[in-house]
């Protein structure tokens, strides 16, 4: 009987219809069994990843052992969290920029400053190889200045996003809040920092993630822009597949997902996943 | 009522690329602790003054005073008066103690005087007991309360309101209303209001300034606005008003008379000092008309009695009705052709009845109720 007994779908009830649920199922599969599967076989005690043999830790053993590796990983998070800090400053600054000021050429202004995200990714880092090449930039130099070009670099691709986060959430910013805050006697500085920092926050939170994780992950740049003494974990672990896909590396990409997953949380749990649904 | 907290003096201010003036050549005073009201339909300019009173905005020409002080150089920050906007621009990410005790904060006022002041100014506002909460736990009129206290908590010499009702629905409008005289007489703070709501304003102003294109088209109190409007332009907008053309035909220090082809003969009881055969206009409001059935003609003539004979008549017919309740509104056509709007109180529960469509009806009105106008 409960058949005959069953609410009729409503219209806007996606999660009740078939379809869509296989739809959805698809989609997750697709989306995370690989990622899933890597993890699985870091622990598998094996040095083919075919089949399952036993769990283990030698791989990650292995992968703290591999000097170059751990090298590598260090490279990546400096890269990483110099391109973030300076991209969050740029990026605020051109995000305000955008939203508080009208001026001569400002679509032309907004139009370059995006073309880094829509230029594709190798020619900008031809573009960068030779612009590196050009100006003579140094090698050889001690840590972390050896970075230096590829951190650059990252930087050029990154702050963009997070002006354009910035500029959004800018947007949904009541002008009279601002207008108030002087009304009650702040001066423009007072009001940046008690106003519009506050409300910027969860734009800001959003932008620093995203550069967190382009640059961490940048493979094609950084291969053109990293000097012979330098290597990032990407490009190392690139280097590594040529030879065989080892457990070793399933075990340093589960280390790299872990990280970014608690850092995204950490992020989130800061600003209450709400701040950052908003700017979305 | 003493003296002008507020002197503007040919105030003109032009957008740059707009042929016309926002706000042009106003000069008004504003005296100490009253409630003053700027009226008028939207891009009249009110909201342009009242941010130029503010310093949100820079005067093309003119000068503002606020207490004999030249406003020219004085920031938004430095000067001695308040807004509250139209969106309250309550701080979302500060709970209402922080959003209220803000300017005190940036004022160096601190500790156990900070939190006296910010006690005091929310439950002027009756909002206490709610300040620990964020403005999105509050509703529309809690957060404008918010808005209300977080400025007179700075005691200003001047309080600006920027149409401070709009944003609520009718009732707590109208007890808003209310809650706004009061408030003022409490504080003694003279309030500046910006609003397009007739209503509004008539209840809450001690003076209203009613402006058209960036003009002030009078400035008078409540009841002298509505009853002795200066021109059609203030007739029309504040109430609602029969207006029609004439030729002025009698004219004398104790009565006169015009001549309007679509209302007929218009007489009063005062003089109206304007050259003999001018064109003016004469302006009725809908509740200084009585309407009466035909046949009683007795009736009419009797009330009719401080006019001559055919004067300060209309016969027509009910072309439409809106019963509101506490009024029914009559849309009559007159012999003439002219329409002319009657508006009539249901005294009795059944006085809605007495008039219908298609109904022949007479008028008349007392000879001191029709206003002459000379533009």
């Amino acid at each position: 009987m409960a058949l005959f007994n069953r609410q009729p779908i409503a219209p806007l009830e996606y999660t009740r219809k078939l379809w869509m649920r296989s739809w959805l199922g698809a989609t997750l599969l697709f989306l995370y069994a690989p990622l899933i599967l890597l993890m699985v076989f870091s622990f598998n005690d094996s040095k083919r990843n075919v089949v399952w043999k036993g769990f283990t830790f030698k791989y990650y053993e292995k992968a703290f052992a591999n000097e170059s590796l751990v090298e590598a990983m260090v490279n990546s998070l400096t890269i990483a969290l110099l391109a973030t800090v300076f991209s969050v400053i740029l990026g605020a600054l051109a995000g305000v920029m955008l939203w508080r000021f009208r001026f001569p050429m400002k679509s032309a202004v907004e139009g370059v400053m995006s073309l880094p995200i829509i230029v594709p990714e190798i020619c900008l880092g031809v573009a960068m190889l030779i612009f590196f090449a050009r100006m003579d930039w140094p090698t050889g130099l001690p840590w972390p200045l050896n970075l230096s070009a590829i951190t650059i670099a990252h930087i050029t691709f990154c702050f963009p996003f997070v002006a354009m986060v910035v500029r959004s959430r800018m947007a949904s910013f009541n002008r009279e809040q601002e207008e108030a805050a002087k009304d009650l006697g702040a001066s423009e500085w007072q009001t940046f920092r008690d106003i519009l920092l506050p409300h910027m926050r969860p734009g800001l939170i959003a932008g620093a993630l995203l550069s967190f994780t382009l640059s961490l992950d940048d493979f094609v740049i950084t291969f053109f822009t990293s000097g012979p003494d330098t290597i990032t974990f990407p490009v190392k672990v690139y280097s590594m597949v040529r030879f065989s896909v080892t457990p070793e590396v399933n075990a340093a990409s589960t280390i790299l997902i872990i990280l970014t997953i608690v850092l995204t949380a950490v992020a989130l749990k800061l600003q209450g996943v709400k701040g950052i649904a908003e700017t979305h | 009522m003493a003296e002008p907290i507020i002197q503007i003096r040919n105030i003109t201010k032009r957008y740059p690329g707009s042929p016309v003036a926002a706000v042009d050549d106003v000069s008004l005073d504003i005296m100490a602790g009253e409630f003053f009201v700027l009226l008028g339909p939207s891009g009249c300019g009110k909201t342009t003054l009242l941010r130029m009173i503010a310093g949100f905005e820079i005067p093309t020409s003119g000068t503002i005073l606020i207490d004999g002080q030249d406003m020219a150089a004085v920031p938004p920050n430095k000067r001695p008066v308040n807004m509250v906007f139209q969106s309250y621009a309550v701080f979302p990410h500060m709970s209402v103690e922080q959003n209220v005790g803000y300017g005190l904060k940036i004022a160096g006022v601190r500790g156990d005087e900070a939190l006296a002041r910010v006690r005091e100014a929310l439950e002027l506002v009756k909002l206490d007991g709610l300040g620990s909460r964020k403005p999105d736990q509050l509703s529309g009129g809690q957060r404008q309360r918010v808005a209300l206290a977080r400025s007179l908590v700075m005691r200003p010499k001047v309080l600006l309101l920027d149409e401070p009702l709009s944003a609520l629905d009718a009732k707590l409008r109208a007890q808003m209303q209310f809650e706004l005289s009061d408030l003022q007489d409490q504080v003694g703070i003279t309030f500046v209001t910006v609003t397009h709501d007739q209503d509004e304003a008539l209840s809450m102003a001690g003076r209203i300034a009613v402006m058209n294109k960036g003009e002030v088209a009078q400035l008078a109190s409540p009841s002298d606005l509505y009853e002795f409007p200066a021109n059609r332009f203030v007739a029309d907008f504040v109430g609602s008003v029969n207006l029609f053309e004439g030729k002025l035909t009698l004219d004398e220090p104790d009565r006169a008379a015009i001549d309007c082809p679509g209302l007929g003969k218009v007489y009063l009881n005062h003089g109206v000092t304007g050259p003999h055969g001018a064109d003016v206009w004469v302006a009725l409001r809908p509740e200084k008309i009585y309407l009466h059935v035909p046949g009683e003609g007795k009736a009419i003539r009797a009330a009719a009695q401080d006019a001559p004979d055919e004067h300060n008549l209309a016969r027509g017919t009910i072309k439409g009705m809106s019963y509101l309740g506490d009024i029914t509104l009559y849309d009559i056509k007159l012999d003439s052709g002219a329409m002319i709007r009657v508006s009539r109180p249901n005294l009795s529960r059944h006085d809605q009845e007495d008039f219908t469509w298609d109904d022949r009806v007479s008028m008349h009105w007392r000879a001191d109720s029709p206003v002459v106008l000379l533009s």
